[in-house]
């Protein structure tokens, strides 16, 4: 076992933990922060995804102990000061870009981080950008429409295909 | 996943020096290796983090105008940082995985798996890099070994990659939709001495050179020069995703492509 420490939605946490603990378990296991999912567990469906120093990242393919001081953000840290839902969030909420919504998380999250390096994506960049994010529902359509509101631009009728 | 001793030194030295213990394993960014582990395919008994180590990160323009990558470089970082040095080197960085694996993945940790269906391996091979480790340069055409082996010895760590810049050069990828890895792959590069022509995710025995198409390709770079060749699906890989026959084809088709887009 090892002390890890980090700052985690902006509050400085610290735990034991063993060399196989996975970021994902260390947050939702001993942080109790159960909004990172778990879908896969296989690296593929981007349900667990959190912001680590600021980029991306599936924490279930990332070592709790790799995050050793870092910075991390979790669905948990994505709303307003006040509490009220961030831009992404609410455009979730308007276009309802979910069904079960399960993968939501994990896409709100790619969703900052692509609005982050890409203030004005096209619907194609969009999309590929989702590449690492798994809706079982296939949700993707409003999912698309949500994430360009959220870049303040036209949300076009996507055509069902 | 099996328990293991995690590590994570600052420097090369201390990192060569805790590969030494017994079933000791270096960790680049794990997006292949913590899910190898996790199906229990890899149990070591140390994981030796090379991803605190600075001297390990970047991309930068060597002496003799070659392009060099840090081996715990990750595929995002080559991607945003080699694209005005090597385009075609940040292309195909930039459609490795998904946006989450580019963030963590590494290009020391793609070439010392040597996956048969990696992209790093044919941008390696295509361009002729030199593999810098913590004990030698080892040529490309030496490195790659066959499936999942290279030249590495246990314990050694690659430190950079050096990529000679062609005069025009293209990668071209047809993924395999679930996994985003090659199905085929092919990077075409033009020297000034020659051309060269990496085929990765075809071949049973790993990413290998199309001399055929090198030869024919050096005299007259277009995709017509192709035509006259054929490509035999002996010792091509077979699976639910592609025929040994498929894949031949697919070779040839996307070594045409790749040099109808090269630039």
């Amino acid at each position: 076992m090892a002390k890890i420490s980090m700052t985690v939605n902006g509050k400085a946490v610290s735990g034991e933990v063993e060399g196989r603990t996975l970021l994902s378990a260390f947050l939702r296991d001993d942080q109790g922060l159960t909004g990172t999912h778990i879908g896969c567990d296989t690296s593929q469906c981007g349900a667990c995804n959190v912001h680590v120093n600021g980029v991306n990242v599936k924490s279930c393919t990332m070592l709790a102990a790799e995050a050793d001081g870092a910075e991390v953000t979790t669905i948990e840290g994505m709303s307003n000061a006040d509490g009220s839902l961030s831009v992404v969030q609410q455009a979730f909420q308007d276009y309802h870009g979910l069904q079960c919504g399960f993968c939501t998380p994990g896409m709100v999250m790619t969703a900052a981080a692509l609005l982050k390096e890409n203030p004005k994506p096209t619907e194609a960049e969009v999309r590929a950008y989702l590449e690492g994010n798994i809706c079982r529902c296939t949700g993707y359509h409003n999912i698309v429409k949500a994430i360009m509101a959220a870049s303040g631009q036209d949300v076009m009728p996507v055509a069902a295909e | 996943m099996y328990n293991f001793e995690f590590s994570k030194p600052s420097t090369v030295a201390d990192a060569v020096a805790a590969l030494a213990s017994e079933d000791a394993q270096a960790l680049g960014g794990g997006q292949t290796l913590l899910p190898t582990m996790k199906q229990r395919l890899a149990q070591p008994e140390t994981l030796v983090s090379l991803t605190g180590i600075d001297e390990l990160k970047g991309v930068c323009q060597g002496d003799n105008g070659a392009v060099v990558v840090g081996g715990a470089t990750t595929h995002a970082t080559v991607a945003a940082d080699a694209a005005a040095l090597y385009p075609a080197l940040a292309a195909l960085a930039s459609h490795i995985g998904d946006p989450q694996v580019r963030n963590r993945g590494t290009i020391g940790g793609s070439l010392a798996n040597n996956d048969p269906a990696a992209c790093y391996p044919a941008a390696a091979l295509g361009s002729g890099a030199t593999i810098t480790t913590n004990k030698r340069d080892i040529a490309a055409d030496d490195y790659f070994q066959g499936m999942f082996t290279t030249a590495l010895e246990e314990g050694e760590i690659i430190t950079s990659v050096s990529f000679p810049v062609p005069e025009a050069a293209n990668y071209q990828k047809f993924v395999q939709p679930a996994s985003r890895f090659a199905m085929v792959g092919i990077f075409v590069a033009k020297y000034s001495d020659g051309v060269r022509v990496a085929v990765t995710g075809a071949s049973e025995d790993g990413v290998y050179r199309w001399s055929e198409a090198e030869a024919a390709l050096s005299s007259n770079f277009s995709a017509s020069a192709l035509s006259d060749l054929s490509v035999s699906s002996d010792g091509m890989i077979t699976d639910l995703h592609a025929t040994a026959a498929y894949r031949a084809h697919l070779v040839k088709v996307m070594t045409g492509r790749a040099v109808a887009a090269a630039s």
